[in-house]
């Protein structure tokens, strides 16, 4: 299958194979008026199966988000054809207001305005833990 | 000008840090006159969310025999979060009025809001079952006066280790010390979590689990006692087949050591039978002395105070 390369904008390569929905979603790409290409199962020598999505456009990004999502991703920023930019992500040390703290005895979850903190305290076994109340974050509750 | 220094979790404190304070609370006993006016002028609020006795009359004895001043309330009932006041609100209009703040909340990390809207420092009072720093302060500075030293012992750690706030921070804090081995006492439902045992594991620390506190008493220096809870059971028949095991009384005192030190976080209900109180090795309100003693040294390091001629 054929889909032509991007001229100016962003292609998020390397993504986990069957993620690319979930990262299509979070970036809010429906919004866009540009050409967008999810491109899923492709064959990746590093991984084996991978997805890429391919933006027409040069939208911001939070590396931030992106990264704790899925830290294997290549981000490749194009101008006029060429590549101008590889970033190779990794897990952010800090993550603010990406994700909730599910612990009912955490002082956010009482005191909706103040903001939902997260520190990286394994980065092998991708352990985040709540800035407050030290709960480790085991998933879903995005923000 | 100095950064503001907090106390939230006793990890916020270098060993030298608990070292100075030690040496600090010692030199208030020894030279007790220096102190008396040495927080002249200087405000303490005590704000307790949830009500304490003992945390909070520490703090305010504290603070009065160092001839400050102290202010705040007892419960969020008599204070504006009855009204719905937030707690950071609440810490950024108090910190307009006071010196320094030990505050008790119901919800753990309140402690952490409080510190990021205020400029003056903040002590974790107790922030739910998270973290209770000045309570293993307190702990470390009764181990220092009875055994003069904070290393080379074997602390025994009795009852319910998996809930127990202190125990967790008093392993945290002594496992920097040189050879300080735990014998962990506890009930299967009741042991220590398993992140506590990795943290010991990679500090290379010695420890050992038993069920059983009598074979586990001829080894110790330190016995600290916390409370079995009936709600911690999934069903009555164990709470009532485990209960009296982790009841000290004087029969399962008879083969401890002679310098054996007993603690207790307090209250007691009844873990500690008390029988045991007059026993030369009952130090629990001894501890409670402690406590108020290292809280007078906290006041005086996060304030950036210290008397003349200190460690001369």
């Amino acid at each position: 299958m054929n889909i032509d390369g991007v001229n100016t904008g962003i292609v998020l390569d390397h993504i986990t194979a069957g993620k690319s929905m979930e990262i299509y979603e979070l970036l809010k790409l429906d919004k866009l008026n540009c050409t967008v290409a999810v491109i899923q199962h492709v064959d990746s020598t590093k991984y084996g199966k991978k997805d890429i999505i391919k933006i027409d456009e040069d939208i911001p990004l939070d590396i931030e988000v992106l990264g704790f999502l899925n830290s294997n991703i290549t981000v490749n920023k194009v101008k006029d054809g060429k590549l101008v930019e590889k970033v190779h992500l990794k897990l952010p040390e800090t993550l603010t207001d990406v994700i909730k703290c599910k612990n009912p005895r955490c002082i956010t979850s009482v005191e909706q305005e103040i903001v939902q903190k997260f520190k990286l305290v394994d980065p092998e076994k991708k352990v985040y833990r709540c800035a407050y109340c030290d709960a480790e974050y085991t998933g879903g509750n995005k923000l | 000008m100095n950064e503001i220094r907090n106390l939230i979790n006793i990890t916020d404190l270098s060993t030298e840090e608990i070292d100075y304070l030690v040496k600090v609370a010692d030199d208030i006993v020894e030279n007790h006159s220096f102190y008396d006016d040495i927080c002249n002028h200087k405000k303490l609020a005590t704000l307790f969310f949830e009500p304490s006795t003992r945390t909070r009359l520490s703090f305010e004895a504290a603070m009065l025999e160092l001839g400050g001043s102290v202010l705040g309330f007892s419960s969020a009932n008599s204070s504006s979060a009855a009204k719905g006041e937030s707690v950071s609100d609440t810490i950024r209009t108090v910190g307009c009025y006071v010196d320094i703040i030990a505050m008790r909340h119901p919800k753990e990390g309140a402690p952490v809001v409080g510190a990021q809207r205020t400029t003056v420092p903040i002590i974790n009072a107790g922030d739910g079952g998270h973290f209770h720093p000045t309570q293993t302060l307190t702990d470390i500075l009764t181990i220092s006066r009875k055994k003069g030293r904070l290393n080379n012992m074997t602390i025994g750690l009795c009852g319910d280790l998996k809930f127990g706030r202190t125990v967790h921070s008093l392993i945290e804090a002594m496992m920097r010390y040189e050879n300080v081995k735990f014998i962990l006492i506890s009930p299967d439902e009741l042991n220590v979590p398993d992140y506590m045992k990795e943290k010991m594991d990679q500090a290379g620390v010695s420890w050992s689990e038993t069920a059983d506190l009598e074979s586990a008493m001829p080894e110790l220096d330190i016995l600290y006692m916390t409370r079995v809870q009936k709600e911690r059971f999934f069903n009555e028949a164990d709470y009532i087949r485990l209960k009296d095991s982790y009841i000290l009384d004087l029969d399962k005192l008879a083969s401890a050591k002679e310098d054996l030190t007993i603690m207790h976080p307090l209250p007691r209900v009844n873990e500690i039978s008390v029988e045991v109180d007059d026993d030369p090795r009952a130090c629990y309100f001894f501890q409670a002395l402690c406590g108020k003693h290292i809280r007078m040294a906290l006041i005086l390091f996060l304030l950036g105070i210290e008397r003349e001629g200190f460690g001369k």
